[in-house]
């Protein structure tokens, strides 16, 4: 199957420090990925490094997207292409309303104008099933949201940008059930046979209406193990020790 | 820091349009007094303004007190601005008249371009008063607010037709002696306007003012004072602006606002100044029981300003809203704030403010906040946000509060800051390219101001934040 994302030995860090230090990864179309590991291990730098974020300075092996090299495009251009990161701890910035922010990122990636009816009956109904009142459309983004509405706010992005690859770092993380469930049901919605997912979490209630195709277990900035959906059983009953006690024999 | 983003390129917002501005009419006025300030000085103006008697003597006193008093000790460095080669009094060549097609010219022309003619054609203004140099030269207001007594005209028509309203007033609130700029302004005041607003009037649509400097070395000393009587309300706006030379001139206005019981006024300043101008203005309201006053303020132009519109809430449950923005951007210094004196129980003052630097400008927000002990429950709120677009420009916050009296509620918010590299990075994630990402997030910074703003002020600074350019510098 042809790859949609395919990262090769990459190294990459900050300050001269390495944090993911070789690691490889690959995600086919339709296909919906799992990345677990223990806190420090390197999930969000990857993530991270995958969307371009200037901090982060890759030393080592290749970013492919839909079979072109990327590491040298910008966040934007990346973006442009489908990438799509639904951050762990979302951005406050004032000034710029949902609404405002949308549109202009609409914009940029279709390179169409808007047009404004049909723009904002898309946002109010995405809006209804994430059980978001319509004034957020007209808040400042995140600004003064709860860790929930921040979410649900990524998940109206994803919904709305509908890009070829949908990263959610942690997205359910911090949220009750409830939000949980609306999150996920988003993800579920975007989730079709042309677009992957690669998903952080720590949490296997967001999958639920997901059919995880492959689980991959970042450890010290490596994959230390690949496997199917029954990895994800097997570290929430016995833990990450045990992933890496294994791993250390295998050497 | 943002160059990680593009190491070649540097980005920013460029400077304010100012062509519109810079157009200078040929100086064809009438008189001109000689430059500096002499006893012959002062009564030649109050001689050719036709001044009643007790205003020559108010000059004159002010005169006195002017060479008495040292210059300010704080505040940007004004030594440049010599006061010998200041002509303090222009008289433009043309009377006062209520018709744009009696207005010279080229007069015309220059508040044409400016846009006043149309917006008073269109409606969106009440009255107009169009000041060129050191006098009025255009007056009008609409007919049915005569009927209702409202007054909008020129000091100089105040001064004879309404004369003791005026002599009750003028320059009470900002004596002469209050600093050195102000006993300038009362010995060489020339135009400005004069607002009288009846008992329980609402005067709907907002009345402008226009001040417009033309000639180069030359000061424009205009008085403004509004009178909005009991539960009356007015939304008065000025804008200023000059074409740019290449010596010193000077503005040192002053504006007086008596908001009585019940009355709410707006008073909307843009002051697009070039950057040759020392903007050395003085403005002052006094709001009475249940009144508010709500400034409105946005600073762009001039080399150095000093502006910090003071308000005195001083019938109890009296109000203050201030809303200000400030660019600076090369070659400018802009020391700008608001001051509150809580003078009455219950009053309650919002001060939130935006200033923005960039090219080696520098902005500082100056504040001072005093509760006086007959202000038990005085509450007071301020909000002040710095953003410097690059390394090289300046930024201060000096916020003073001199709290006297107990039970206050006093709160204080202030932030300096660069654009966040995150922020850039959360919207460029969104496919939206970092010039782009950048200038939104300017203008999300100053927002809650615009919105503020007048209409068509309010899309020159979008547009200013809109020229975002990519620079070849860096």
């Amino acid at each position: 199957m042809s790859q949609l994302l395919e990262i090769k030995d990459l190294v990459a860090g900050v300050e001269g420090k390495s944090i993911l230090k070789g690691l490889s990864l690959s995600v086919g179309k339709g296909e919906v990925h799992v990345i677990l590991g223990p806190n420090g291990s390197g999930k969000s730098t990857l993530m991270n490094v995958i969307m371009g974020h200037p901090k982060y300075e890759v030393t080592g092996g290749s970013i492919a997207f839909e079979g072109e090299d990327i590491a040298d495009l910008k966040t934007f251009e990346r973006a442009k292409k489908g990438l799509f990161l639904s951050f762990q701890t979302p951005e406050e910035i004032p000034g710029i309303t949902v609404e405002n922010m949308l549109r202009t990122a609409k914009q940029a990636i279709t390179g169409e104008k808007v047009k404004i009816v049909p723009f904002r009956r898309q946002l109010k109904a995405l809006m209804e099933e994430l059980k978001m009142k319509p004034e957020y459309a007209e808040r400042y983004l995140n600004v003064g949201f709860s860790g929930g509405e921040k979410k649900r706010t990524e998940i109206l992005q994803l919904l709305m940008l509908n890009p070829k690859l949908a990263m959610l770092d942690e997205t359910d993380s911090g949220l009750d059930v409830d939000a949980v469930q609306i999150v996920s049901e988003g993800v579920a919605k975007f989730h079709n046979e042309e677009n992957s997912c690669l998903i952080i979490t720590h949490n296997t209630r967001i999958l639920e209406k997901l059919k995880v195709d492959k689980v991959h277990v970042l450890m010290n900035g490596e994959i230390v193990e690949e496997g199917g959906p029954e990895l994800i059983e097997e570290i929430n009953s016995q833990g990450f020790t045990h992933i890496l006690d294994r791993h250390s024999e295998g050497k | 820091m943002a160059e990680e983003f593009s190491p070649k390129k540097k980005t920013y917002v460029e400077d304010i349009e100012r062509t519109l501005y810079d157009i200078r009419d040929e100086d064809r006025s009438a008189y001109k007094t000689h430059s500096g300030l002499t006893k012959d000085i002062i009564l030649d103006i109050s001689k050719r303004k036709h001044d009643p008697e007790w205003m020559t003597e108010f000059r004159l006193k002010a005169l006195e007190t002017y060479n008495s008093m040292p210059l300010p000790t704080w505040g940007p460095d004004i030594s440049e601005l010599n006061m010998d080669e200041i002509v303090t009094y222009v008289q433009p060549d043309a009377k006062m008249t209520g018709n744009w097609q009696e207005v010279p010219e080229d007069i015309k022309n220059t508040f044409d371009r400016l846009g006043i003619p149309e917006a008073e054609q269109k409606q969106s203004l009440a009255g107009v008063g169009a000041q060129y140099d050191s006098e009025v030269v255009y007056h009008s207001i609409q007919e049915d607010l005569v009927k209702q007594g409202v007054i909008y005209t020129d000091m100089e028509t105040a001064l004879w037709e309404h004369g003791d309203i005026v002599r009750e007033y003028f320059m009470t609130l900002v004596p002469p002696k209050d600093h050195k700029f102000t006993a300038l302004h009362g010995a060489v005041w020339s135009g400005g306007s004069f607002v009288y607003v009846p008992e329980g009037v609402h005067v709907e649509i907002p009345l402008q003012s226009y001040f417009r400097l033309n000639a180069a070395g030359a000061g424009q000393f205009e008085h403004t004072l509004i009178i909005v009587e009991k539960d009356a309300s007015l939304h008065f706006i000025e804008g200023c602006s000059a074409p740019k030379y290449n010596v010193t001139n000077l503005h040192a206005g002053c504006v007086e606002l008596f908001v009585k019981e019940g009355a709410r006024l707006r008073y909307s300043t843009i002051e697009n100044w070039s950057r040759n101008m020392m903007n050395l203005n003085t403005k002052r309201a006094i709001v009475e029981k249940d009144g508010i006053i709500e400034w409105v303020s946005g600073s762009f132009g001039s080399h150095v300003s000093c502006l910090y519109p003071c308000s005195i809430l001083h019938g109890e449950n009296a109000r203050c809203e201030f809303t200000g923005v400030t660019f600076a951007s090369k070659g400018q210094n802009l020391d700008t704030g608001a001051s509150v004196i809580h003078a009455a129980p219950h009053t309650s003052a919002n001060i939130n403010t935006r200033t923005i630097s960039k090219a080696g400008g520098a902005a500082t927000y100056r504040s001072a906040v005093k509760v006086t002990r007959n202000a038990p429950f005085a509450k007071c709120s301020v909000n002040c946000e710095s953003l410097m677009l690059d390394s090289e420009s300046r930024s201060d916050t000096l916020p003073v509060m001199d709290i006297e009296g107990d039970e206050a509620d006093i709160g204080h918010e202030a932030k300096i800051g660069r654009i966040s590299d995150e922020a850039i990075f959360y919207l460029t994630s969104r496919g939206i390219d970092e010039e782009e990402a950048r200038a939104m997030i300017v203008r999300g910074f100053v927002e809650p101001i615009a919105k503020e703003l007048p209409l068509e002020y309010a899309v020159e600074m979008n547009n200013l934040v809109n020229i975002e350019l990519e620079g070849t510098m860096g």
